[in-house]
């Protein structure tokens, strides 16, 4: 370690100073931000970066990390949420390891985030001009369950060829009267480049369209980066007589009574009952803060967040 | 092969390259993902003639032993190289056709076509040239009106300096998106970063 | 509480982190491994790790098994993650496995070929009994080997001079040193893959993943018909030139397992018939690996050799794709983070077909009983 370096991370414990700020080495961090920068030039585009190992294993956020750890710096403030919530274990573990690397302020709130890492949703508080959100990305590819080969794949968005992606949706039409994709549901970028959005919910493609944040995306296993600007036209594909539709509940939020998010479905015995809760963990607190109750906000659910929440602070 | 480097009077590079490098880096990140916002790096830098703090800073970010740096021909061989290479150690090439990165003056723009540079492969459009412009700066010059990815409505900047053929051969470049260069222009302490989605109107004086 | 397994992750993961620990450690009344006891005396697992986790280094391989609880693919993986952290200087001259310090040579070609054929440190005609003498506590006087009166030779010929005067084999082209070596440590897979690439992607390919693969060869499946043409086992020097030396440096000797596999080509108009060769090697002694390896390599050859084939062992994307015994592991096994969001999404759409099933069916249901009322009137 030079003396410049361990100077950059003046708050770290001297046992994590082994490692230098925000973990990769500062040529990785270098090959990343290119890659970064090519992507927003080319919105929707794949770009091959050569994604090393990580301390956490492939499939568990290496492409969100790595994105992070190259654009991360001291005056951030990092937000990581898994499912939606801050209080998943493998969001806890990445928000740790950021908060030790990288010396970060980390925080639930989104709004007060300028770097938000997930892992299956977009929040529910609209992003804003000069945030970035990192997504988690297991496979990059929106074609690759359609044609298993790269060769093949590379070349069909080479030429802007997705009749084979059209051809599946008609397919499901046929099968099911409907478009049966429901999560990673493939969209088109600028009306260029066909990408997958990560396996969010089908319910968070609108909020990428004409957005104020930046979007990475990081696949680290597939080593492929790619990105949505801010202002960008996002697409969900779909046919004039088959509209693209979300999903909606009958149901509203237990805990605050929210009827415009994402809900989860909690098991509460194995009798079928069950309550619906807000997936986004910070947009339901926040909600029952400000007064907003659902039908059984006093379930105990409720009671074992704050309880966590306290002894974690 | 490269010439011996020439180490008396070279200027200094970043005072603490991990910070310093990720702040440009961020700078970067806004300008590419908002096409004509204006952003402030590289004040610190003391960069050798012939380089200003802008374009020096982005070489000392992005450039290493894995990119080919083209200079334009009044660049090379003196302190801009030396202090390049020292501070980078990236390979230098005067084949445009391979550069990742180019760094051109506006005045030394004539001689070299953009078409020059590489335009990326269709099944790779991100090998394409970056291209840095030195500037003088970005409000005295012809107005040019941007639209694209990354502007909410339009942007407005007015580089000092870039002839109006730098644009119209650009524009022919990246009318075959995926293909085409994508530019940052340089000015003094402040960066607009022009990528190929972008689309340029030129409004003049 | 079914989701407060997945919340409440602090708390939960400091606590799990301890009890692996006292797990990894087992039962404090028996004395701690030290990680030189797993280097010297779990030699074989420390050069798969070494070799499927590019990195030569014995103690952080023992260090990394130690601290995986035996789990290779998991020590594989720390070994990996450190690697990653490493400077890099750059790439090795290439190595003269001709020069080899051979410890274990053995053709299956030839009943005899020059230098002879050195069993060496083989499992090969142990009879598999358990041997209880190991068994017992405070180890046993291992009884020393003897030693050969007769000197080996320093250089033993490789397979290749063996044949070389009649042009039986296919050459082997000398290493272009002026270009660098794909590194696919730096850069991701890119198709067609060289021979480099390939190599490199084998190298550090999944054992099983390859003896698979290989064995599927062998029964039929892009058969390649092999033959082991030389197993060779022993050190190799490895050497290095700095930029601002400009001379070459030796670094180490490494001990490394060589396998060249002979299968036969028909030659076409301009080439006559000959042996070509699939190539195999590893860090350390791995036999399995270095021969499957080979296998797998002369097999990827399909397209080179023009030969067409369509089996799992002949198509390099399926290959080089599943070989990485870290990406495997790590993408099968995050399967088992919350993936509730989109299961819900899921959930959702299946109630709903479901729904239309069974309202289609009570209505076609409730029409067959209205027509079966009207024929009866």
């Amino acid at each position: 370690m030079t003396a410049t370096e361990a100077y950059s991370r003046p708050n770290a414990a001297p046992e994590d100073r082994y490692y230098t700020y925000a973990y990769l080495d500062e040529q990785t961090k270098r090959m990343i931000r290119r890659a970064i920068l090519k992507a927003l030039a080319i919105p929707g585009y794949q770009v091959p970066f050569g994604s090393r190992e990580m301390p956490v294993p492939y499939g568990w956020g290496t492409g969100g990390i790595q994105l992070t750890a190259a654009i991360i710096g001291p005056e951030d403030v990092y937000k990581c949420i898994d499912q939606g919530a801050d209080d998943t274990t493998n969001a806890v573990s990445i928000r740790r390891f950021f908060a030790t690397v990288a010396d970060v302020a980390t925080t639930e709130d989104t709004g007060e985030a300028t770097i938000i890492q997930s892992r299956h949703r977009i929040p529910e508080q609209p992003l804003a001009d000069g945030q970035i959100m990192v997504f988690q990305v297991p496979q990059p590819e929106p074609l690759r369950g359609l044609e298993p080969r790269e060769t093949e794949t590379r070349a069909m968005h080479a030429y802007g060829e997705y009749g084979l992606q059209y051809v599946s949706l008609y397919e499901n039409i046929s099968a099911y009267g409907r478009i049966a994709a429901t999560a990673g549901y493939p969209v088109m970028i600028d009306e260029r480049y066909l990408m997958s959005p990560s396996p969010i919910p089908k319910f968070d493609n609108p909020k990428m369209h004409m957005n104020p944040a930046i979007l990475l995306f990081g696949a680290g296993r597939e080593k492929r980066i790619y990105a949505v600007p801010p202002f960008t036209r996002v697409r969900s594909l779909d046919f004039e007589d088959y509209p693209f539709e979300t999903q909606s509940w009958d149901e509203v939020c237990a805990l605050c009574g929210a009827n415009d998010s994402y809900l989860d479905e909690v098991v509460l015995d194995d009798q079928g009952q069950h309550m619906f809760v807000c997936s986004d963990s910070h947009y339901c607190a926040d909600r029952r803060a400000k007064g907003h109750a659902g039908p059984m906000a006093g379930h105990a659910l409720a009671h074992i967040e704050t309880e966590i929440a306290a002894e974690e602070a | 092969m490269n010439a011996p480097l020439n180490l008396a009077e070279l200027r200094p590079g970043f005072f603490e390259p991990v910070r310093d490098s990720q702040s440009v880096f961020r700078a970067l990140l806004t300008a590419t993902a908002q096409p004509g916002t204006q952003v402030e790096l590289g004040k610190a830098l003391t960069p050798p003639v012939g380089l200003n703090q802008t374009a020096a800073a982005v070489l000392l970010t992005l450039a290493d032993q894995d990119t080919l740096v083209w200079l334009e021909p009044s660049l090379r061989g003196g302190a801009v190289e030396s202090w390049l290479r020292f501070h980078t150690s990236c390979p230098l090439t005067e084949r445009a056709e391979e550069a990742a990165f180019a760094v051109v003056s506006d005045t030394a723009l004539a001689p070299q076509p953009l078409s020059a540079f590489n335009q990326g492969d269709a099944k790779y459009p991100d090998l394409a040239t970056t291209v840095l412009v030195m500037v003088q700066n970005l409000e005295t010059g012809g107005k040019l009106v941007l639209e694209g990815p990354g502007i909410e409505t339009v942007a407005e900047i007015a580089p000092q300096g870039v002839p109006d053929f730098f644009w119209s051969e650009r524009a022919e470049l990246v009318a075959h998106f995926q293909f085409g260069i994508d530019v940052m222009l340089c000015a003094e302490a402040t960066l607009v970063s022009i990528p190929r989605t972008t689309r340029i109107q030129i409004k003049g004086e | 509480m079914a989701y407060v397994a997945v919340k409440g992750g602090e708390r939960a993961i400091t606590n799990a982190h301890a009890w692996l620990g006292e797990m990894r450690r087992g039962d404090v009344a028996v004395p701690e491994l030290s990680v030189a006891q797993i280097r010297e005396q779990m030699g074989l697992a420390v050069d798969r790790v070494m070799a499927e986790g590019s990195c030569y280094d014995p103690d952080l391989a023992a260090l990394a098994i130690k601290q995986a609880r035996g789990d290779l693919p998991e020590a594989i993986f720390l070994l990996r993650a450190y690697r990653t952290t490493l400077p890099r200087f750059g790439a090795s001259t290439p190595i003269e496995t001709a020069d080899m310090a051979v410890q274990r040579r053995v053709s299956a070609a030839f009943k005899d070929i020059p230098g002879g054929q050195v069993l060496g440190p083989t499992f090969d005609y142990t009879h598999r009994l358990l041997d209880f003498k190991l068994a017992a506590d405070g180890g046993h006087e291992v009884p020393p080997a003897q030693v050969s009166e007769e000197v080996m030779p320093t250089q033993l010929a490789t397979i290749a001079q063996v044949f070389a005067h009649e042009g039986l084999l296919e050459g082997d082209p000398v290493t272009d040193t002026s270009a660098q070596p794909y590194d696919l440590t730096r850069e991701p897979m890119a198709f067609p893959a060289d021979r480099d690439q390939r190599l490199q992607a084998l190298a550090r390919g999944d054992e099983g993943f390859l003896l698979s693969l290989a064995y599927s060869s062998q029964r039929g499946w892009g058969s390649t018909h092999p033959l082991c043409g030389e197993i060779r086992m022993g050190e190799v020097s490895v050497g290095f030139t700095p930029d601002e030396l400009g001379f070459e440096i030796e670094l180490a000797d490494l001990p490394m397992t060589e396998c060249i596999m002979l299968s036969g080509f028909a030659g076409s108009a301009e080439q006559a018939p000959q042996y070509t060769r699939g190539y195999g090697l590893t860090f350390g002694h791995n036999e399995r690996k270095a021969m499957s390896m080979s296998i797998v390599d002369r097999a990827l050859r399909g397209r080179e050799l023009g030969e067409e084939g369509q089996a799992p062992c002949q198509d390099e994307e399926f290959v080089l794709y599943h070989s990485d015994v870290v990406e495997a592991s790590g993408f099968v096994q995050h399967l088992k983070l919350p993936h509730y969001v989109d299961f819900q999404a899921d959930l959702q759409f299946l109630r709903r077909l479901r729904r239309e099933f069974f309202d289609a069916k009570a209505k076609a249901l409730a029409e067959q009983a209205e027509h079966m009322k009207e024929a009866a009137e």
